[in-house]
């Protein structure tokens, strides 16, 4: 029988939190790199991921996360702008958390992959490879695009330009119903090629002089819409067993994405009334879905401004939306405030569903030790965060059991 | 008198896939483990090398329709274990083999060009191509390539990813706090190329890399391959052969060079070689038999013949004599995934010829792959070997060698520790790196340099 824990992750407002720092070049407001605190001529080095991963592992974070794109940032959505203001160009996510993950004992890595380009066979062994790096740490962030510009990096396919505006309507979220099932398709194929190697497949049996017990590896017959995969993968089942895929989502769609796949959804509540709305709606598609009961987090996103001061964050983040030429607007909440206030709101908000947070630090360099150094131990003082990394894995810290082989014969 | 001697270039492939490598042996270690791959990386470092170097096969190879298993099976992604091996070491070389059929330039030139970024500038490539369906089977262009557009979609693919990585220039990024201007031009990035297999256009999003551009690899010696490396690549991966066949390949390629523009010495030739090491010639005599047994068991013997006579022989005793049958000359393989197999283009000459052979020499079928396959390339002692070393190099047969131990992760020890130091004696190989980029190492130019620009 499967070993999946029979428990959905709790959520009571004393329960333990979850928190994870979402890393985007030195970030999330577009005028961060201006500050004194930025390196943004350090953006294109191993040694500025490795300083940020660091500082998020000496705050006892669950994990981090990368952002990443198959073209350069813009401030338009869905197309280039032509803007020089703003920090452009992105490393290669996968890449950069594992350059870093020698370097980290215990916080998981989760970089963002690209669906709609990549290949499920390449991604399933760099995930599986990024686990074994990092001995257990390793999660993918799950994301499509749709957006005509990176369509023309590949060359294989077109997509209709898409507004801010319309993305909303009813016509554009059907159109982008089939590359939320694509992705859906696409995890499928990723987790199936993770177990398709069972965990005792290489015997090393010097009497038959067979490496591996061939029973044991298995082709994964995918076929889908968009690709057939027959695999079974070229790298063995990853230490983890099914590294942490997640996704982050703003509406039924993508959440009926996060109900059939993911092990935590990132979601963008406003307040208290939408988390446990969203809680809900994902919970009921879960349901739909057929894994009621299994073990899904949903995690809600704030872009955090912290200083020990109230007025010290509301000027903070004047100061850099005068820089950037107009206010910053995200599909996140932007909280602006103190570490005490910030836990407050995170404790509210956990008790309508929620059980962890991504945080999107507004200026890296001085947002992610303010989490780390005054949100952390405000929270451990109010019992709710670790005081000690108590697992060695990132299933183990998001208290997931490592799950059974699905290509397993059942004893 | 004469000129100074010419350096040796050294490199450490990691133990792959074939039965090359030795598992069965109790100090054989994990092939899949991190820990492997830091120790072995961590030997070829302390010794000097000029690089690391991983192979890639996308689909495990199968024999008779079942996944072949009397070998080593598994390995890493490639771009993410080079990457993490980045942050263990600091001046070694990270060459990766990376296929041009079943990947995208816009996505392997960010991987190549963030590989280079994230381990300052020791990135290399092994651009390779497949043709068969089988590899297909896992990929979204699925299907299958005309073998006669493998290279013209590999030489397309490469310069696609060429023109990506030279759209950035490396100047573009100011980040200017008081100015406000991150980016000196908004159109940093942008590309297009119109092609036969690649139309695409837009803006690349990786700034431009400490090497400029990945060292590029080119791996066979056909005359297409030969071509390929003369007009596109810095190095050439090629099967190890005796000297003057070494020499005769070494001129050949070197000389193609000068009708693209190029110099002999911006394309470094380095074969592969394999090694039996001990104290005395006569104790390596005896390892390389005893490795070559452990390297064909019986087992391995009678699927190697199958590759000749493409017929399932696992009624036959290894020990015993060769099949009487004739080969079957169909159209379908019974190996599937390996490039081996294409060697022998006349089956049925080839067993005619092996049955002779074991005739005389009174051989089983065991015998007969021992003594047929590939031998080690160089068996002695420390000195034996160095001398050997260097005698093929400084003959104008190669420029280095890319060795290939035959255990995981110990296979590189002994030679660190006993042949380098007699090469360095010598004179003929490092002491210590005197640059920081692969390209340093190998002596090439940066793609940016007045050098390199001249004949470009």
């Amino acid at each position: 029988m499967s070993a999946t824990p029979s428990s959905t992750p709790s959520s009571s407002p004393s329960s333990p939190l979850h928190l994870a720092v979402a890393l985007d070049g030195t970030g999330w407001h577009p005028a961060s790199w201006r500050e004194q605190v930025a390196r943004p001529r350090d953006l294109f080095t191993a040694g500025y991921w490795a300083d940020l991963v660091a500082e998020a592992e000496r705050g006892l974070l669950d994990f981090v996360t990368f952002e990443d794109g198959l073209g350069p940032q813009s401030a338009q959505y869905g197309e280039p702008d032509s803007r020089t203001d703003q920090v452009r160009g992105r490393l290669d996510a996968v890449l950069t958390a594992s350059r870093v993950a020698p370097l980290t004992r215990h916080i998981g890595l989760v970089p963002t992959v690209i669906a709609t380009y990549t290949e499920p066979f390449h991604i399933s062994k760099a995930i599986a490879t990024l686990d074994y790096v990092s001995a257990g740490r390793a999660g993918l962030r799950v994301q499509i695009s749709a957006s005509p510009n990176e369509a023309d990096h590949f060359g294989r396919r077109t997509f209709p330009p898409i507004s801010l505006p319309e993305l909303q309507t009813p016509a554009v979220q059907e159109r982008l119903t089939p590359l939320f099932d694509e992705a859906a398709d696409y995890v499928e194929v990723v987790r199936r090629l993770w177990d398709s190697w069972e965990d005792d497949a290489e015997i090393r049996d010097v009497a038959t002089g067979r490496f591996i017990d061939r029973g044991k590896l298995h082709h994964i017959a995918f076929e889908g819409a968009q690709f057939s995969v027959k695999g079974p993968s070229i790298t063995p089942r990853p230490p983890q067993g099914q590294p942490l895929v997640t996704a982050l989502a703003h509406q039924t769609v993508p959440y009926r994405l996060v109900a059939r796949q993911a092990d935590i959804g990132y979601t963008t509540p406003h307040d208290a009334d939408q988390a446990r709305a969203i809680v809900a709606e994902i919970r009921a598609e879960q349901e739909a879905a057929g894994r009621a009961g299994r073990p899904l987090h949903v995690f809600g996103d704030l872009v955090v401004f912290l200083d020990d001061e109230q007025t010290a964050a509301e000027d903070r983040r004047a100061r850099l939306d005068a820089l950037a030429g107009e206010p910053y607007t995200s599909d996140a909440r932007i909280f602006t405030g103190t570490p005490t206030r910030l836990a407050d709101l995170l404790q509210e908000w956990a008790a309508e569903g929620l059980s962890g947070f991504r945080l999107r630090p507004a200026v890296v360099g001085h947002d992610l030790p303010g989490i780390t150094r005054g949100l952390v131990p405000e929270l451990q003082r109010r019992g709710v965060f670790r005081t000690a990394y108590e697992a060695d894995t990132l299933r183990g810290l998001l208290g997931l059991a490592r799950p059974a082989n699905r290509y397993a014969a059942t004893a | 008198m004469s000129k100074p001697p010419k350096q040796i270039h050294l490199a450490a492939h990691f133990p792959g896939v074939n039965n090359t490598t030795v598992w069965s042996d109790p100090k054989a270690g994990s092939h899949i483990e991190f820990s492997s791959f830091v120790h072995f990386a961590q030997t070829a470092e302390r010794a000097k090398f000029d690089f690391l170097f991983l192979a890639e096969g996308l689909r495990l190879r199968e024999q008779g329709g079942e996944i072949y298993d009397l070998d080593v099976v598994g390995r890493p992604d490639t771009f993410t274990v080079l990457t993490a091996l980045a942050a263990v070491t600091e001046r070694l070389g990270l060459t990766g083999t990376i296929n041009s059929t079943f990947n995208e330039p816009y996505e392997v030139a960010r991987q190549f060009a963030s590989l280079d970024h994230l381990s300052g500038g020791r990135s290399a490539w092994n651009v390779v191509t497949s043709w068969d369906a089988f590899t297909g089977e896992n990929f979204r262009r699925g299907g299958f390539l005309p073998q006669e557009e493998r290279y013209s979609r590999a030489q397309e693919f490469l310069a696609t990813a060429n023109e990506l990585f030279d759209s950035w220039h490396g100047d573009e990024i100011l980040a200017d706090r008081d100015t406000g201007v991150f980016l000196r031009d908004a159109k940093a990035g942008s590309f297009v190329h119109s092609g036969q297999h690649f139309d695409i256009h837009g803006q690349f999003n990786v700034p431009r890399s400490p090497q400029g551009r990945p060292v590029v690899f080119q791996a066979g010696d056909s005359d297409k391959g030969r071509e390929f490396a003369a007009a596109s690549a810095d190095a050439i991966f090629s099967r190890h052969a005796a000297l003057e066949a070494g020499r005769a390949f070494y001129t050949d390629v070197k000389k193609r060079l000068a009708k693209y523009g190029r110099r002999p010495d911006q394309l470094l030739i380095l074969p592969a070689a394999s090694f039996a090491l001990a104290d005395t010639d006569e104790e390596a005599g005896e390892l390389a038999r005893e490795v070559r047994r452990q390297q064909v068991s019986g087992a391995t013997a009678l699927k190697h013949l199958e590759f000749v006579w493409n017929r399932d022989l696992s009624s036959y005793d290894p020990e015993g004599p060769l099949p009487d049958i004739d080969p079957d000359v169909g159209a379908d393989h019974i190996s599937q995934g390996r490039a081996q197999v294409r060697m022998y283009r006349d089956p049925l000459a080839t067993a005619r010829e092996w049955r002779e052979l074991a005739a005389a020499n009174n051989w089983s079928i065991r015998d007969l792959v021992i003594n047929t396959g590939n031998r080690q390339t160089f068996v002695g002692s420390p000195a034996t070997i160095a001398k050997a070393i260097n005698d093929y190099v400084q003959a104008d047969a190669s420029d280095g060698f890319i060795l290939v131990p035959h255990t995981t992760p110990t296979g590189l020890d002994d030679f660190a520790d006993k042949v380098v130091p007699l090469l360095q004696e010598q004179g003929v190989f490092r002491t210590e790196y005197e640059g920081t980029t692969l390209r340093d190492h190998l002596g090439l130019a940066h793609p940016d340099s007045a050098d390199d620009r001249a004949v470009s």
